[in-house]
């Protein structure tokens, strides 16, 4: 008797919790500052281009070469408008293959590339996780507009470099 | 009519898996049983193969730590930590104090992580539903913790050769010391409904035994072999990271069930919470990344570092021609000789039994097939 009297008990009192789910497609639960969702790539408000430069280095330092990128002169800096020799022409990120490392933006000398909060991948059609440049820049302006996110300063890359 | 032929009792195959639920990822047992017993059983492995080790062959040592979160994919910490040790062993490197203690805190959580999640599964396996919820719970709550540590639930790629990505958040030593409490109360928790239950009792008690002698022979580590009674553990015959300046207890077994397996899981979340606590107090501020160069190049030469897994000891050969890649690397995984145990543990068993003991073994299938 006492035994199922503790029994009800403990049901009781676990009955009035609060719940620790949450139901998932329809709630969601915040993700922490530092998640790394899918990379994006960023876009520069001063000069309105990207900040990538088309350098290949986050290509060739992916795990599973889910990237490619293409580089061109940039037409900003012939008019002297952007200090960016080369620019990115066309890049693309297979979000099926990415696994989510971040090894990318820790190779990126331009802080161009940076690891975004959006992590649901599902689409309807074929190849749809396959994000071309302007996909990513609007991924990429969401992400800025969300975290208010700055360019490293100088002091910040150079901790970095030597941390 | 009288039956004048003599009747045979023959042996009956069992297939179990290798998509049963309670194989714990894709496993496959056959067994041979005589009528309620186990005879024999033979595993199947492999289904889970994605070639690591040559993978690793492949790709630069910074791209390799991605590689290992994978292999126990319950202790992902734990991983990365070995492959880290190897390439710094190699190269000399002097790992910061601070990194070491982060290191340290993050591999303890995960093991109270992973043995939280044998908790619940084990108790599943033994029939009760509840126990899985609330040590999900609590697993999330450390793995809230890592994801705002290194940004990821499960796949971190935090560990580097020579420290550690980044410096924990501000709040970090908070939020760990705040949710120490919880997990504490849930070890009791753990406990009462389950440790010492009756049924429970009766359910494992002398199930699955197997003695130190044979756990030896069979190359047995961690909690397993711990629980029949060998004293043996990784951070004390041979400490790494910070474990020669932390006070804490090898808890040991004496008959070698699958209840004294539970138990001493249990227990070691008791020490584990223990360490966490000690490396909170002594951790200072510091660099947390030794001077590196940006790719690894680890001069030629080989090397074998191994530590203490929640599922045993993790070993990793490495060998090095001096290139950014490795010439060779072999990965001994604590579960896949663990699983050798399987037969041993198994004979004379009730078919009933062989979930309960193959849960007690506590395997992750990736890091058995690699
Ligand atoms: S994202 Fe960075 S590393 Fe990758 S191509 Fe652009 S500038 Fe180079
Ligand atoms: S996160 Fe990793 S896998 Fe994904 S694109 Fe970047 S480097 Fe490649």
């Amino acid at each position: 008797m006492l035994a199922s009297l503790k029994g009800m008990w403990v049901t009781l009192a676990n009955a009035f919790k609060k719940p620790v789910t949450a139901q998932y497609p329809k709630e969601h639960l915040p993700v922490q500052t530092r998640y790394m969702g899918f990379p994006v790539l960023t876009w520069d408000y001063d000069v309105q281009e990207p900040f990538c430069t088309g350098c290949m280095v986050c290509v060739r330092n992916c795990p599973t070469s889910c990237m490619s990128a293409q580089m061109m002169d940039n037409p900003l800096f012939k008019d002297g408008k952007s200090k960016r020799r080369k620019i990115i022409e066309s890049f693309e990120i297979n979000f099926g293959r990415c696994i989510l490392c971040g090894i990318c933006v820790d190779v990126c000398n331009f802080d161009a590339i940076e690891m975004s909060h959006q992590h649901e991948l599902s689409v309807v059609v074929r190849n749809g996780n396959r994000a071309d440049l302007p996909r990513l820049l609007e991924m990429g302006k969401a992400y800025q507009a969300e975290v208010e996110w700055t360019p490293k300063t100088k002091e910040e890359a150079k901790q970095e470099a030597t941390a | 009519m009288a039956i004048d032929k003599q009747l045979d009792t023959l042996e009956v195959m069992l297939n179990m898996g290798p998509q049963h639920p309670a194989t714990h990822g894709v496993f496959r047992m056959v067994l041979s049983i005589d009528g309620e017993r186990i005879v024999d059983v033979e595993p199947h492995i492999g289904y889970l193969h994605r070639g690591s080790e040559k993978l690793c062959e492949h790709e630069q040592y910074s791209q390799i730590i991605t590689l290992f979160d994978r292999l126990d994919y319950i202790a992902n910490f734990n991983n990365e930590l070995v492959v880290c040790m190897a390439a710094e062993k190699l190269m000399g490197t002097e790992v910061p104090e601070r990194a070491q203690y982060i290191r340290t805190i993050l591999c303890e959580l995960n093991r109270i992580a992973s043995h939280m999640l044998f908790y619940g599964t084990f108790a599943l396996d033994a029939g009760a539903m509840t126990p899985s919820m609330y040590a999900f719970r609590e697993r999330e709550r450390i793995q809230q913790i890592f994801e705002a540590t290194s940004g990821a639930r499960m796949m971190h790629n935090y560990f580097r050769i020579g420290g550690v990505k980044q410096d924990v958040p501000e709040d970090f030593s908070q939020r760990v010391a705040a949710s120490l409490g919880p997990i504490k109360e849930t070890i009791e928790e753990a406990d009462n409904l389950v440790t010492f239950n009756e049924i429970f009792l009766a359910r494992s008690r002398d199930v699955g035994t197997i003695d130190g002698k044979t756990a030896v022979a069979l190359g047995l580590t961690g909690p397993n072999l711990r629980a029949s009674g060998v004293d043996y553990d990784v951070r004390r015959v041979q400490p790494y990271l910070v474990y020669d300046r932390l006070d804490f207890n090898v808890p040991l077994g004496d008959r070698g069930d699958c209840w004294d397996r539970f138990w001493l899981r249990i227990r070691e979340m008791d020490e584990s919470v223990k360490i966490v606590e000690q490396c909170l107090a002594q951790m200072e501020t510091g660099p947390i990344m030794a001077p590196m160069r940006r790719i690894s190049r680890p001069p030629k030469g080989e090397v074998y570092v191994h530590a203490e897994n929640p599922r045993g000891d993790l070993g990793v050969y490495l060998v090095s021609n001096g290139g950014d890649r490795p010439y060779r690397l072999k990965i001994r995984p604590p579960s896949f000789c663990n699983l050798m145990s399987l037969k041993h543990m198994m004979r004379d068993a009730y078919v009933a039994d062989a979930i309960m003991v193959l849960g007690s073994i506590d395997i992750v299938l990736g890091e058995v097939d690699r």
